[in-house]
């Protein structure tokens, strides 16, 4: 029970800020144009799931996110090992990728909307690109942090290249390169929601906007609560996944 | 094989910068792509130049400087405010931390309806974006900061009868200055891309108001000039940003 009391507490503060602002509304305080009374946004929610509007959306991002994230894994990895493999290249490019880490890669979304079309190449060409990078800077760290001694007993075995890779360098590097698919994911994803919303792409970002166009001001309300739990679903399935990864 | 001249890195980085830039000249005049997708680089540099002596331009970065810089300085004071009170209550800390993860993990750009509803069409919703952006890196790094204090100085504190003010203010403040900084960084950073998606969206001024004006009219050298001269912005300002932040904490 004690285990479990934050959580509790946690879930009582959100229901009662929800009845609060129920009151507050109903008492007219705060316009129920601007804010949507809780119990409205619940009964937006359960609509938005009859009408499967809310599967095919969920769908659709979905979708887009694993083949931005399964692209960048299958580019970035091979990359990041040519680095390590390749110190020359890699001691040019980190730094440069590094940067590219922090600097507002999404900004450049319009060259790919000239390029591609309004399509739903957009959301997974910026989805690829945003998440190959932490994948490549993870991959290179985590083949540089194996012991080097590993790697010298197996080549005295006679191992190839290719031993090398599969039996040492994958297994001991895995828990790092996974930090970087976890990385990886959660990009992806803020930035596949983030085309759709931008670019009427449709999946849930595009939900949001077009309820916000039609002046469904609950609807919009829930189709915002969908991609935040959408998002925190993925950050803690992720974050599990990792950690029995590491426990391994 | 392990060591090698900077010389030959740099030569790497060089032919890098080369091959890229000759494979879009390339592109751009094979007539493989239709031309107005891939327009050549010298008609983006001449519309980076016109860019840069044209006084509206100027108009819109200070818009859109001055929209990330109210709201990151809003974010940030919210983020380390509210990381302070988590860090001091554990328990609190322990009931919101899923909530704040989860947001943390949200694109905020799906926010910006409810912003412009609250805060108006105008430059209010871009700086809400900005600091709804800013906040959520701030706070985690100030909750950071304040677990790894070393709880013996807080019981130390206690046992001479330290008000909780001021235990925050004599033991807590101080150490927080380099987690703060690291998540202004970020903040910043984040702060940045909130406001330019949200003009880009929605708006009459700024940066991200411009270049979408350019997409939507097909002027596509000026709308790469304008979102390349925004990339280079945004970078030096992180740069910046990260600049001051190192000299803060080497001085201390």
């Amino acid at each position: 029970m004690k285990r479990f009391a934050p959580t509790l507490a946690g879930l009582a503060v959100v229901l009662g800020l929800a009845a609060l602002l129920q009151a507050t509304i109903a008492a007219g305080w705060i316009s129920g144009f601007v804010v949507s009374p809780p119990t409205r946004i619940v009964a937006a929610f359960a609509e938005l799931a009859r009408d499967d509007s809310l599967a095919s959306a969920f769908l659709r991002t979905f979708g887009a996110t694993f083949a931005a994230a399964a692209l960048a894994a299958l580019i970035g990895i091979p990359f990041g090992y040519l680095l390590y493999r390749l110190p020359l290249l890699g001691r040019a490019y980190e730094s440069w990728i590094g940067a590219l880490f922090s600097a507002p890669v999404v900004l450049l979304y319009p060259m790919f909307l000239v390029v591609f079309g309004r399509s739903v190449l957009v959301g997974v060409a910026m989805g690829f690109i945003v998440g190959a990078i932490p994948i490549v800077l993870k991959t290179r760290e985590g083949f540089a942090s194996v012991p080097p001694v590993l790697v010298a007993v197996a080549r005295s075995f006679g191992a190839s290249d290719r031993d090398v890779l599969h039996k040492v360098l994958l297994p001991a590097a895995r828990p790092v390169i996974f930090t970087g698919v976890r990385l990886c994911l959660i990009y992806a994803m803020i930035n596949v929601v983030a085309i759709e919303f931008l670019v009427n792409l449709g999946g849930l970002g595009y939900l949001v906007g077009d309820m916000y166009d039609q002046y469904d001001i609950p609807a919009m309300y829930a189709a915002n609560v969908c991609v935040v739990l959408t998002s925190a679903l993925f950050y803690f399935l992720s974050e599990r996944i990792e950690r029995w990864l590491v426990a391994r | 094989m392990t060591r090698h001249s900077s010389h030959a890195v740099l030569a790497v980085r060089v032919a890098t910068v080369l091959a890229i830039w000759t494979a879009w000249e390339v592109v751009a005049r094979s007539g493989l792509v239709y031309e107005g997708v891939v327009p050549s680089s010298f008609l983006v540099l001449a519309a980076m130049a016109r860019e840069l002596s044209d006084a509206a331009f100027y108009h819109d970065m200070a818009v859109t400087a001055q929209e990330v810089l109210v709201g990151f300085a809003a974010g940030t004071v919210c983020g380390v405010a509210v990381g302070v009170v988590l860090g001091v209550r554990r328990f609190a800390d322990e009931a919101a931390a899923p909530y704040i993860q989860g947001l943390a993990a949200t694109p905020k750009i799906i926010f910006l309806p409810i912003l412009m509803l609250l805060f108006g069409v105008g430059s209010g919703s871009k700086i809400a974006m900005g600091g709804l952006s800013a906040f959520f890196p701030v706070v985690v790094a100030t909750v950071d900061g304040m677990k790894g204090v070393n709880p013996v100085l807080v019981r130390v504190a206690r046992s001479f009868n330290a008000s909780s003010w001021q235990i925050i203010r004599k033991i807590y403040l101080p150490s927080l200055v380099e987690p703060a900084i690291i998540g202004m960084r970020l903040g910043l950073g984040v702060a940045i891309i909130g406001v330019l998606l949200a003009e880009i969206k929605f708006s009459r001024a700024g940066l991200g108001h411009v270049a979408i004006q350019y997409y939507n009219f097909f002027h596509v050298a000026d709308m790469y000039a304008v979102l390349l001269i925004t990339f280079a912005l945004a970078v030096a300002a992180n740069a910046l940003m990260g600049m001051a932040g190192n000299r803060l904490i080497r001085r201390r």
